[in-house]
């Protein structure tokens, strides 16, 4: 199988080739374990530690020390909700929006889902009138970056509303998508509690990070116990390797950044006005229409800046991605359930999508090493492949 | 040929898909989610998923998960439990055939390319010297699925491969150990696929109201009670609470309106004629001498069948080409009325019957 172009990148990025150099003595030279005393065990030690800088230095207003290494973003998540639950209890309450790895500790805490707009921004209103209404709320987690549709939580604006309606809650971003788009010194500020995934942004999976500002501090209970790793926040021994290869990936990430978002941004705007031009009916989710048709660019520059969501309406989401895979084409549709057939996306519900809509979505997601020629043969292929389905198949 | 190859997990569509490929087709395999959560442990489960992906990996084909959950519900299940509150026995797997397998899959197939859906299903398709086709009961007589595929039109027939139709189970069986697949072993699947826990009863309560009954004699004299009168069966014999009685005693009639289910002697339930609706023809209405069937595993018996004065529209000619398979053209609209060489036991309402010539299928409806 030839990968003519990978749109895939929010599913899982390539692994640059940095991050590979990176890794490689550390499976190969430097295996010592890095709790040990040894030369080799002080060599994994101090990769670690660099790690540790570069994750604090790029997240922001936090000592390296409170970056507590996980084994993705998933861990990190379930982390955050489970393990604050754990040691204070109370209400958690997160977006309807977030990501499973959110979603699903907190309902199995029994928590409280608070509604996102039409763009899937949460609504800051209903997150006021939510914490008004409990008085125990002890976290509340809301995404920064949404792996569906791209868009953008305000959680400064969160952890405002947070410090005014419940002043003892921590606030938790699930950040795993956002730092090839966002500054997370900035846009997650005001955060407690920072998921991030090595996987999203170059670097390999099963490395992630979830890091414990002042305002969190001491609030976690470990989840996994064992040899007190990590500040005895997460027992096990360290992915060295794994860790190495993150924080190259996320430091060449944060260096890229201000020239990659807008090269980026310029080949997603082409890609969705290219099929909006050209695939009669498709509508860019979460992206109002001016009275001419055209696309509100305010309201899309909000957008994280490579993730392009289109509903096309009378086909199905697998019929479309089998006929693009055919083609060398990877895309995605909501997400994926672990038997590998398509659920209906709940992100897509939350934000008001009608299911004929939602039954046609389309996810095309550009990430570091995204060429126009990925953009050219996603456009060549969609339209006609739209057009044989609604001839021959339709939506149901 | 390109062929789409649905793969339940089980050993037959395992053997099936690989003999295709050893044929040199352009084989993909596709598993249906049809049913259930990811950790639902019966039907469409995510380890029958895993299975058939293993089986495709070993085989070097390509394999895809499509998900028709709502499809399977608005055509399989929803109606299942409709017949059931109406009194009546439904058969959901030949339901999933006629809307899920041969209609949402194959539409699918074609729009996706695919010149064919093989399935693992033991019957095969017979052409016939005019050029049309018509399914056949399978080799192995004991494992003969002709009866639920019955509804296949000429135009689904043309677009269908059933690879296994002519071997027996030991074959498959023996067929797939020897290409090392993990399914040779695996057992038959049972039953109704979706129904995992508590059984039909449990199933259908979580649904409907299901309500106690009296259960009376044809003189209207009560003799019994049960507990659910949706669940009871025309012909049932037992659970009807009849110990004692002197001789055997069978349900008649289920009016589940009325909470009542009349029973009677053996006599009393048999019947010498069957009115057949949502009839699906494989090349047209057929009138005079057929085998029919009344049940996926009974005999065939010999019957005269006839049509219905209702009007039907004529069959469509046998096209030079094979035409695009439309959504619902499996639907049965014929009526006809089955008279049984000999009384025979009624068969119950929302069963299948299915009609033969020879070994070969020529139509089959749903029993009034």
């Amino acid at each position: 199988m030839v990968v003519a172009a990978y749109l895939d990148h929010a599913a899982s990025t390539p692994v640059r080739p940095t991050a590979v150099e990176a890794m490689l003595p550390f499976l190969r030279e430097h295996h010592g374990n890095p709790s040990g005393s040894h030369a080799s065990a002080r060599r994994a030690r101090a990769a670690l530690d660099d790690a540790r800088d570069v994750v604090a230095e790029v997240v922001g207003d936090v000592s390296p020390g409170d970056v507590v290494f996980t084994a993705g973003g998933t861990e990190a998540d379930n982390l955050a909700v489970l393990g604050l639950h754990d040691r204070r209890g109370g209400t958690i309450v997160a977006a309807a929006a977030e990501h499973h790895a959110v979603l699903d500790p907190v309902l199995a805490r029994d928590g409280c889902l608070v509604g996102v707009g039409a763009d899937g921004a949460v609504d800051l209103d209903a997150l006021a009138a939510t914490l008004d209404r409990l008085d125990d709320v002890s976290l509340v987690s809301v995404m920064l970056v949404n792996n569906e549709v791209g868009a953008v939580s305000p959680i400064p604006a969160v952890a405002d509303v947070v410090r005014e309606h419940a002043p003892g809650a921590v606030v938790h971003t699930d950040a795993v998508q956002a730092p090839m788009w966002l500054d997370l010194r900035t846009h997650a500020e005001g955060a407690d509690l920072v998921s991030l995934s090595a996987h999203k942004l170059g670097g390999p999976k099963g490395v992630g990070a979830l890091v414990v500002r002042s305002g969190a501090s001491g609030a976690l209970a470990p989840r996994t116990l064992g040899g007190g790793q990590e500040r005895g926040r997460r027992g096990g021994t360290q992915n060295v390797a794994g860790i190495v290869a993150f924080a190259e990936a996320l430091r060449a990430t944060d260096d890229e950044r201000a020239t990659a978002v807008p090269r980026l941004r310029a080949q997603r705007d082409r890609l969705v006005d290219g099929l909006r031009a050209a695939v009669p009916g498709l509508v860019e989710t979460g992206v109002t229409s001016g009275p001419d048709g055209a696309p509100d660019a305010a309201v899309r520059a909000r957008r994280a800046a490579g993730i392009a969501h289109v509903c096309i309406p009378g086909i199905s989401s697998e019929s479309l991605l089998f006929l693009l895979d055919e083609q060398g084409i990877c895309a995605s549709a909501a997400a994926s359930c672990s038997s590998g057939a398509l659920e209906v996306s709940h992100v897509l519900a939350a934000m008001g999508v009608a299911p004929a809509h939602a039954a046609g979505s389309l996810r095309l997601s550009l990430g570091w090493c995204s060429t126009p020629a990925d953009v050219d043969a996603a456009l060549a292929a969609i339209p006609p492949a739209v057009e044989r389905l609604r001839a021959l198949e339709g939506a149901g | 040929m390109r062929v789409l190859v649905a793969m339940s997990g089980g050993v037959d569509s395992s053997v099936a898909a690989a003999l295709l490929a050893e044929q040199g087709h352009d084989v993909v395999g596709v598993t249906l989610k049809l049913w259930g959560g990811a950790s639902d442990s019966g039907c469409c489960s995510v380890s029958d998923v895993d299975d058939a992906r293993r089986v495709a990996d070993r085989l070097g084909i390509d394999h895809h998960v499509f998900a028709f959950a709502d499809e399977f519900t608005a055509h399989v299940v929803e109606p299942y439990v409709a017949a059931h509150a109406a009194g009546r026995t439904p058969n959901p797997c030949i339901e999933c055939n006629r809307h899920l397998k041969f209609d949402r899959l194959l539409r699918r197939a074609v729009a996706l390319g695919f010149d064919a859906v093989a399935t693992g299903h033991h019957a095969r398709i017979v052409e016939r010297p005019d050029g049309t086709r018509r399914l056949a009961r399978g080799a192995d007589v004991d494992k003969d699925q002709s009866y639920v595929l019955h509804m296949l039109d000429q135009a689904a027939l043309a677009r269908t491969l059933l690879p296994i139709g002519s071997m027996t189970k030991d074959e498959v069986r023996a067929r797939a150990a020897r290409l090392g697949l993990g399914t040779a072993a695996k057992p038959d699947s049972q039953d109704v696929c979706f129904i995992t826990r508590g059984g039909r009863g449990a199933f259908l309560g979580e649904r409907i109201p299901l309500r106690p009954g009296r259960v009376v004699d044809t003189s209207g004299a009560e003799v019994g009670r049960v507990d659910a009168v949706e669940l009871v069966t025309i012909g049932q014999r037992r659970g009807l609470a009849l110990a004692g009685a002197p001789a055997p005693r069978y349900a008649l009639e289920v009016d589940v309106a009325a909470g009542t289910v009349v029973v009677g002697d053996v006599d009393e339930l048999r019947g010498d004629e069957t009115v057949l609706e949502e009839v699906a023809w494989a090349d047209g209405p057929v009138r005079g001498a057929v085998l029919a069937q009344g049940s996926a595993h009974g005999r065939a018996l010999p019957a005269i069948v006839e049509e219905r004065p209702e009007p039907e529209p004529a069959p469509e000619p046998v096209a030079a080409s094979v035409p695009a398979p439309r959504k619902g053209a499996l639907v049965g609209r014929g009526r006809a009325v089955v008279r049984w060489s000999e009384p025979r036991r009624r068969i119950a309402p929302g069963q299948t019957v299915v009609l033969y010539d020879g070994d070969e299928v020529v139509g089959g409806g749903i029993a009034r």
